[in-house]
């Protein structure tokens, strides 16, 4: 996808939207059209850079924080059977529980402010991070790892030079995920309880029916997930360039 | 280089009962190349890992027996069909990876020394990618060099390379690796035929030793002695298999 493209089928959006809104006649309380929109997102423009911020706060140290443990993790299943057998069955019961019904304790437990928050993101992704970095280090080639046994190779070395390296296009494949999940995590935890963010603006501008500002919101929403995506897309390139 | 080293395997194979290989005694004299020949799925890469002390998938019954009663560990380097170069390596680091796997410094100049001597001069900094299936295989000899151990294990190096270079790449090896203990696993009889001082034609039954010329190694492709040998060898092959 080039910029070209990503900018002409915003454009072909936005023109759908707006014959949607010509044609069908619907109230401006169900389906504002686009210059509406607009128009409040520039109104409203210091309120949705302040709720933006807190959220883009939450999804980055989220997704920060959820990495580390996930690769953490991974590496602790892929050198110790014990860490397997014991791990694993949690780490799949844990994916059993809806991680949005759980999003009330959380906030229970770590507040209203943005830490309840990030422990949602947090709790989102661990799971696709560690799981695609794990298969990753369980895949890699026999070959590779005969040469390093011939060779004297300790365990540790073998695992950072040689595991490690081969597992990091698995491991961007995770991060590609946890770029997508982040967000929703973050938007959850706000609309479950928050003072701040994009979710919680959401549910404030539904609430006074200010439909307008609830579209502009939910933009900014998709744009930084989206650039989020992107900056995630070329860390992931990076990790799997030469392999 | 260390002092010559001779290896002597003696024993049987069998996966879960059924009989791999009966009872073999195979001799690794020192400072030779001994060739294991043989069709696919006879276990000669099995032989090949049991002396590496590499993971098979056979219980083995025997003894492997160096002349030096020492354990061969981290006395054997291994040569694969696949190359085995790290994608994320440079020609360089790949030739160096065993040092940084014992936690070691590289010694570069000597790096430098072995690109140069499978003739890979200017290629140091470039990825496998780069480089062709020969070039790749030559960087994969660079490597074991490198390691300068006085047993050199191949299993099959040169079965993946077109005819040409294969031939030169027998060649060069053969030239780098003359004064180590060899084992060459293949199924190729002209390989076999060109390279091997001392030879087995391996059989579900057991070693049958062949008769290698007495012109040394390498022999020219297209000498009548190699291909007769060659010939010879091959008869053997098809028999044992019918």
């Amino acid at each position: 996808m080039t910029w070209k493209h990503g900018i002409l089928s915003a454009f072909v959006l936005v023109a759908a939207w707006q014959l949607l809104v010509i044609i069908t006649g619907v109230p401006s309380f169900i389906l504002p059209p686009p210059m509406k929109v607009a128009k409040a997102m520039w109104f409203y423009h210091a309120l949705i850079a302040e709720n933006a911020w807190v959220t883009t706060q939450e999804v980055l140290l989220g997704m920060i924080i959820g990495s580390v443990l996930g690769i953490l993790t991974a590496l602790h299943l892929a050198t110790s059977r014990t860490a397997r057998a014991i791990l694993r069955p949690i780490l799949v019961f844990s994916q059993a529980v809806p991680v949005f019904a759980l999003a009330p304790i959380l906030v229970l437990w770590f507040g209203y402010g943005i830490w309840s928050k990030i422990v949602m993101a947090v709790l989102i992704i661990y799971f696709p991070v560690t799981s695609a970095f794990f298969d990753g280090l369980m895949k890699t080639p026999a070959g590779y790892l005969d040469l390093a046994k011939t060779m004297g190779a300790s365990r540790a070395r073998t695992l950072w030079h040689i595991r490690f390296k081969s597992a990091l296009p698995s491991l961007g494949s995770g991060l590609r995920l946890a770029a997508v999940y982040a967000p929703i995590g973050a938007v959850i935890g706000e609309w479950v309880g928050a003072s701040k963010g994009l979710g919680y603006l959401m549910l404030l501008a539904n609430g006074r029916v200010k439909i307008d500002l609830m579209f502009a919101t939910l933009i900014v929403l998709a744009v930084l997930t989206v650039c989020l995506h992107l900056a995630v897309d070329i860390l992931a390139r990076k990790l799997a360039k030469d392999h | 280089m260390k002092a010559s080293l001779g290896i002597k395997l003696e024993g049987a194979a069998s996966i879960d009962g059924l009989t791999l290989f009966a009872p073999i005694a195979l001799d690794i004299r020192p400072n030779q190349w001994t060739c294991l020949l043989g069709p696919s799925g006879v276990g000669k890469s099995t032989v090949l890992r049991l002396i590496a002390d590499l993971k098979t998938y056979v219980d083995f019954d025997g003894t492997i027996t160096t002349s030096d009663g020492q354990p061969l560990t981290d006395r054997v380097a291994y040569m694969a069909q696949s190359d085995l170069l790290f994608p994320w390596l440079s020609v360089a680091e790949n030739v160096s990876i065993g040092a940084r796997l014992r936690g070691e410094k590289p010694d570069g100049k000597r790096v430098l020394d072995m690109v140069s001597r499978v003739g890979l001069s200017g290629h140091d900094t470039k990825k496998p990618a780069a480089l062709s299936g020969g070039q790749r295989q030559r960087v994969a000899l660079a490597r074991t060099l490198m390691e300068n151990r006085p047993v050199i294990l191949l299993d099959e190096p040169f079965s993946a390379l077109d005819a040409k270079t294969r031939a030169e790449m027998q060649e060069l090896t053969f030239a780098l690796l003359k004064e180590r203990t060899v084992l060459l696993v293949t199924h190729d009889p002209a390989e076999a035929a060109r390279l091997a001082h001392i030879g087995y034609i391996m059989q579900p039954q057991g070693l049958i030793p062949m008769e290698m010329p007495e012109t040394p190694p390498v022999r020219p492709i297209d000498d009548p002695l190699t291909i007769a040998c060659q010939t010879a060898l091959f008869r053997v092959l098809r028999k044992g298999a019918a």
